[in-house]
């Protein structure tokens, strides 16, 4: 589903971040993403979600070669993929159903099957209640539930988290973990960047190690 | 199938229109000064445009005084005018001559200046005989006519030869120049509009950079994104023309009074004739082109430094 290939990124800076890096993630696989800060977890995550491209190499999700994507693709290439951030990025002055139903309207689905699936996918993060609500007017957790909640609402086959427990408490971040958990038993390859440890080693999955930009 | 994407495809369209309207009416001390500059700036040049089509309608009613007068002296009795009329009539270049008398110049004139009382203490007929002569050919040829009038001015009867297209040749010129100005102010001020609008995006934009951020990580488009700001511009040009429209419609009626008095102690049929229905379609449609052109030129420049990070 995911895969590396030699993979160099060089930022204008001269720092590598990525140095000939080769991995693979088969389809409907879940697997963690560590290493110490600054060993190029985030530039590995920004590489599948063509935020940035590869200097070298070459990056296949979905059996599409992203160093081949024009640029004015890369928006309908980002709706087959969920992202998960650390700090959210929910939109404040919306309800959660709002932020929820974006990457619907952007889509351009109808009134119906939005209001359908947001509710949907709010009912698997457990927070139908909560649709009128703001943001703002939510804990941590439910905020980023609300974050997975929108990642997942058009069903995309691949699920990236970067860090989205790094706010949260160890029961939060367990919770948070086992939600990933249920959508890859229905068949969402989800790859989550993390440094939490303690959690992913209670947890038996497959884990990608990065050191300066290689495979530790 | 595609019947319905249409169907959902205006739908979006008409809902994006309307959020857009939401906005600025959440906004409404901002909205309301945006939108009276853009309506006085397009006022000023189609109130003055009004003005010239007006002064130019008055002036056609007179562009069948290109013609000349043949004032005589004032003891050259009728018989001799007459003879001296026809006369006239067998040169090339007059196409048609029309003889007045002294006594129905007088009456002329008295209907048409309105000085009755006046004209009745006056001991005897101020007033020439004239000969009025419609000169062949089109008015333009300057030279010919000139000509003509150097050969009539040397009769012996002539006390006076005169163009009465000068001074017509004159307000067209001043016309022409006007036009040229409002022109100039028209595009000065549509730049100024366009600028205005395409600022109020920019700011509008940078407000949002993190809505848009959020929007293109989730698979927006650089034509969603750009879709509310370009509505935000149409609906600001909408506005703008609207007032535009309403300022001009004040200022006429604030003028008519006094306009048409002046045209009525001048006997002339004339009325200010302020374009309503032209400028109520021209003002707004002009208004929102400038609106849309505006945001799209404002949105394209800052659209693509706005890329998740």
């Amino acid at each position: 589903m995911i895969r590396f290939s030699e993979v160099y990124k060089r930022y204008p800076n001269q720092h590598e971040a990525l140095s000939g890096l080769s991995f693979e993630l088969e389809k409907g696989e879940m697997a963690f993403l560590t290493g110490h800060s600054g060993a190029g977890k985030s530039t590995l995550l920004k590489l599948i979600a063509l935020i940035e491209r590869s200097s070298h190499g070459q990056v296949w999700v979905n059996n599409q070669n992203l160093t081949r994507l024009p640029k004015w693709k890369i928006p309908y290439y980002r709706r087959k993929i969920g992202l998960v951030f650390q700090d959210h990025n929910l939109l404040h002055d919306r309800t959660v159903f709002d932020n929820v139903a974006l990457p619907l309207i952007i889509a351009g689905e109808n009134h119906r099957e939005i209001g359908r699936r947001v509710r949907a996918a709010l009912d698997k993060v457990g927070l139908l209640g909560k649709e009128r609500s703001l943001p703002i007017a939510l804990s941590g957790g439910e905020q980023q539930r609300v974050g997975i909640a929108r990642a997942v609402v058009n069903r995309p086959p691949v699920l990236l988290a970067d860090e989205p427990t790094g706010n949260l408490d160890p029961d939060l971040s367990r919770e948070i973990m086992h939600l990933f958990e249920q959508f890859n038993q229905v068949g969402v390859t989800v790859f989550i960047a993390s440094h939490d440890l303690e959690l992913i080693n209670s947890m038996s999955h497959r884990q990608i190690t990065l050191h300066q930009g290689r495979l530790a | 199938m595609l019947k319905l994407n249409l169907h959902n495809y205006f739908l979006r369209h008409l809902q994006v229109m309307l959020y857009s309207l939401g906005q600025l009416w959440r906004t409404p001390a901002a909205t309301t000064m945006t939108v009276l500059v853009i309506g006085i700036a397009l006022a000023l040049p189609a109130g003055l445009y009004v003005l010239l089509k007006n002064v130019e309608q008055v002036s056609s009613q007179w562009e069948e005084a290109s013609q000349i007068s043949l004032f005589l002296h004032h003891n050259t009795p009728d018989q001799r005018g007459k003879q001296l009329a026809e006369q006239l009539l067998s040169w090339p270049d007059i196409n048609a001559v029309h003889y007045q008398s002294a006594q129905d110049s007088l009456a002329e004139f008295r209907e048409l200046s309105g000085l009755d009382s006046l004209l009745d203490t006056l001991p005897s007929n101020p007033l020439p005989p004239v000969i009025i002569i419609q000169p062949e050919g089109g008015q333009h040829e300057n030279e010919a006519l000139q000509s003509l009038l150097d050969r009539l001015q040397n009769m012996q009867e002539v006390e006076l030869a005169k163009l009465d297209m000068e001074w017509l040749q004159r307000l067209r010129s001043i016309n022409e120049a006007g036009e040229r100005g409002i022109s100039i102010l028209a595009i000065l001020l549509s730049l100024s509009v366009l600028l205005v609008i395409g600022n109020t995006i920019r700011l509008a934009i940078l407000n949002r950079q993190t809505e848009i951020r959020v929007i293109k990580l989730v698979g927006g488009t650089n034509a969603f994104v750009r879709r509310p700001f370009l509505y935000t511009g149409f609906w600001y040009g909408l506005l703008g023309g609207a007032i535009a429209w309403l300022t001009l419609l004040l200022t006429l009626l604030f003028i008519s009074g006094p306009v048409n008095r002046l045209a009525a102690l001048y006997d002339s049929q004339f009325t200010l004739n302020w374009l309503g229905g032209q400028m109520f379609i021209a003002l707004p449609l002009f208004g929102l082109v400038l609106g849309v052109l505006g945001a799209w030129l404002a949105v394209g420049r800052h659209l693509n430094d706005i890329e998740p990070t």
